[in-house]
């Protein structure tokens, strides 16, 4: 599978060399020192190309803004629009149209569906099913990777419908969209997000009964929070030990650091600590706003606890987080009245604009300024995923002790699956997975 | 017209009835992995793909490895580092035919506008410790490294472009991919032109379709994402869209997915560059071939 080497090692000492870890989204590698039992280095590695995205910002509009950032990344694009245009629209003092508001959320709903169908069918399933890929699974399994694919299809459809493409769509604009959406056009995706939510419920099903390693870990998990909603476009942002404020002021209580072995800026909170956004975060933080129908579920599983420490449960979260962003895309759809115009109008000028969504892999936030001809100054753009992984070595370095007994390629398979629980995302925080377990002789 | 050659399925060996599967190779370079998601999208048909090719290397979707050889390769991404320049030149030498996917590795993409930019002072602004980060001095397409056989364009690219290139591969026929402008994809659609109707800046008529003119299909200019069609006249275009709007503003509307084409390129220099080239500082002109690495 991977190039592996284990020398003659003493027990207790590990060394796993992967030169690049797969069924992630870009490229990098895990560096894990074991000696004497004692694990003395755990770094992911990422060393995806840098492309300098909040440079490539400076000098643009707001709008342009919107469709350079979702280059980012081909998987999320939505969640890096809607994260800049609601910073753009706080910071300008823009109010939007309530029924605006609905669309957004039903395309982020559409881009949950589609990257959390990719994630829990095509790059963790084969993990816990001794599988390759979804491609080999498919000889065997063919019924579960056809549903998620039709999974995966639905969410890329709504993705489709209200942002004319399934990857990097082009109707978001400051103020709304670039057009109107007929009631005709979005009940046309009823029936599309009817069978979503039927294949989210199977998904869960089949996510709760996998067999799954052992493991608790122990830390912080930070996540939106909303009054009413299950959060993605809006709330404030908790912490499981009691952290709350607002989406603008991420700053107050993070910030990103440069590591040698990163190619993304780590994200630690103000005290040095890691933490932990993403599916589990949010089901365990928010778990009260899930949709009715996803809630059931939740508590169906009886797995809500274990969600809240065991990574390698993130598949089940991911599973009830396909049935709440069915199942409200359902209830949009189905209440959907259009707005009176495509967009608020606004003006461009001076602001400092910022706010944090809910991306698939957790949360997002960036922060612009912009001048006085409105053109943006600054930028800072914190994905998932580069505040993830202190986080993600903190665990690997907390669980690399128990595979120390276990033959080579197993040990290298539990600590892949146990990075791909995480679902990081190596584009993204890129401003590389190439997984290296070493010891020292 | 359409430059790229019929492309060779497996080659048949004399006692096999059927042709071998073609092996294939999915690789990237500095990019979004949108265009490689595109072959995972392609939900209806991926399964009966899959059993028709031999997929050898598709790091996002298999943990079997290979390096090769390939029958096809495709390519996503710029080539933005050291390494990536060596790897494509080992990648070039153990495939038949190499398919670059998408505007980051057709024309550079998006992190190309960094290539106006001084990069120790664009890589300085961005990383506080500039020297632990690799990376060559232009982001830049992969035709500047290798031989190129087939482009896919986009970003991203087109879904039934490229189901479109697997099914011409599988028959071993020529690729139907069309060069012509935005605006005839537009006229077919019968969506009415927001440059005439409603004064928006649009770079359709010098932008090659394969999207499905979904920008003016939904109220907005074209942007150029597929970068120039064949004999783009961008000169022409961007003298009319000067009418009314500054130069700056003419240069950005070039300065996008594919700026770093050879058509857009020379329509951003003669703009004064890409916005943002104020700061940091800007380079009087794009910097020679030669500077690089």
């Amino acid at each position: 599978m991977h190039d592996t080497n284990r020398l003659l090692e003493p027990a207790g000492d590990l060394t796993i060399d992967i030169a690049g870890l797969t069924r992630v989204e870009g490229e990098g590698s895990l560096r894990l020192q074991v000696r004497d039992g004692v694990v003395e280095k755990a770094h992911l590695e990422i060393f995806e190309a840098p492309r300098y995205f909040e440079q490539l910002v400076v000098g643009r509009t707001p709008d342009e803004v919107i469709d350079i950032v979702a280059r980012i990344c081909g998987i999320c694009p939505v969640a890096y629009q809607m994260t800049a245009v609601h910073a753009f629209e706080h910071g300008l003092g823009i109010a939007i149209d309530p029924a605006v508001r609905a669309l957004r959320r039903l395309l982020y709903c559409g881009e949950w569906i589609e990257s959390h169908a990719l994630h829990v069918y095509l790059l963790h399933l084969p993990d816990f099913l001794g599988y390759a890929s979804a491609l080999e699974m498919a000889r065997d399994q063919r019924a579960a990777v056809e549903s998620g694919l039709a999974l995966k299809k639905a969410g890329n459809r709504i993705v489709e419908l209200i942002g004319g493409r399934a990857i990097h769509p082009v109707s978001v604009r400051v103020g709304g969209f670039s057009r109107t959406f007929r009631r005709a056009e979005i009940a046309a995706l009823r029936e599309t997000a009817a069978t979503a939510l039927e294949l989210a419920l199977r998904t869960v099903d089949l996510a709760a009964g996998l067999d799954t390693p052992e493991f608790e870990r122990d830390g912080r998990l930070v996540a939106l929070r909303h009054p009413t909603e299950y959060p993605m476009n809006e709330g404030r942002i908790v912490s499981t030990d009691g952290l709350d404020i607002a989406p603008t002021d991420w700053r107050s209580a993070f910030s990103e650091e440069q590591v040698a072995w990163s190619h993304a800026l780590q994200a630690r909170d103000r005290d040095g600590r890691a933490y932990l956004l993403g599916p589990m975060a949010r089901v365990t933080l928010a778990g009260d706003r899930l949709h009715p129908i996803a809630a059931e579920a939740l508590a169906r599983t009886g797995l809500a606890r274990e969600i809240a420490v065991n990574p390698y449960r993130s598949i089940v979260a991911r599973a009830i987080e396909l049935v709440d962003a069915s199942a409200e895309a359902l209830d949009i759809i189905e209440t959907y009245t259009p707005p009176d115009a495509p967009a608020s109008p606004w003006r461009p000028g001076p602001a400092r604009a910022a706010w944090a969504t809910e991306a698939p892999r957790g949360l997002i936030f960036h922060a612009y300024e912009l001048d006085e001809q409105g053109l943006v100054s600054h930028a800072q753009i914190v994905p998932p995923t580069s505040q993830n992984q202190a986080a993600i070595e903190a665990d690997l370095a907390a669980f690399a002790p128990r595979v120390l007994d276990l033959p080579i390629d197993e040990a290298t398979l539990r600590i892949e699956q146990l990075i791909r629980s995480y679902d990081p995302c190596i584009s993204c925080a890129t401003h590389f997975l190439d997984l290296r377990v070493e010891t020292v002789p | 017209m359409n430059t790229c050659a019929p492309i060779a399925p497996g080659r048949r060996s004399p006692r096999a009835a059927t042709p071998r599967r073609p092996r294939i190779g999915v690789v990237k370079f500095a990019s979004c992995d949108g265009c490689q998601l595109t072959l995972l999208d392609l939900e209806d048909e991926l399964l009966a793909i899959a059993q028709r090719v031999d997929l050898i290397e598709f790091a996002e979707a298999t943990s079997r490895r290979s390096a090769g050889p390939f029958d096809v390769l495709f390519v996503e991404g710029s080539v933005s580092t050291p390494d990536q320049a060596e790897e494509i030149g080992r990648l070039r030498a153990v495939t038949h035919r190499l398919v670059t996917i998408g505007a980051c590795a057709t024309a550079g993409g998006i992190q190309a506008i960094r290539n106006w930019f001084d990069h120790d002072e664009i890589r300085a602004a961005v990383y506080p410790e500039p020297q632990y980060v690799e990376s060559l001095a232009r982001a830049r397409p992969v035709s500047d490294f290798v031989a190129v056989d087939a482009e896919l364009r986009g970003c991203p690219i087109s879904p039934g472009q490229l189901r479109e290139f697997l099914v011409a591969l599988l028959t071993g026929r020529r690729p139907q991919l069309p060069d012509e402008a935005v605006c005839l994809e537009c006229k077919r659609r019968g969506v009415v032109c927001v440059a005439v109707a409603e004064g928006i800046a649009c770079l359709g008529p010098v932008t090659r379709t394969g999207c499905g003119a979904i920008c003016p299909a939904y109220g907005r200019g074209c942007y150029g994402c597929f970068g120039p069609r064949e004999s783009a006249n961008t000169a022409s275009l961007a003298a009319w869209l000067g009418d009314g709007r500054s130069a700056a503003d003419v240069g950005r509307l070039f300065a996008g997915f594919t700026a770093w084409s050879g058509p857009f390129r020379s329509v951003v220099d003669a703009t004064g560059g890409p916005p943002g080239t104020g700061a940091p500082r800007p380079r009087t002109a794009p910097p020679r071939e030669t500077t690089d690495a």
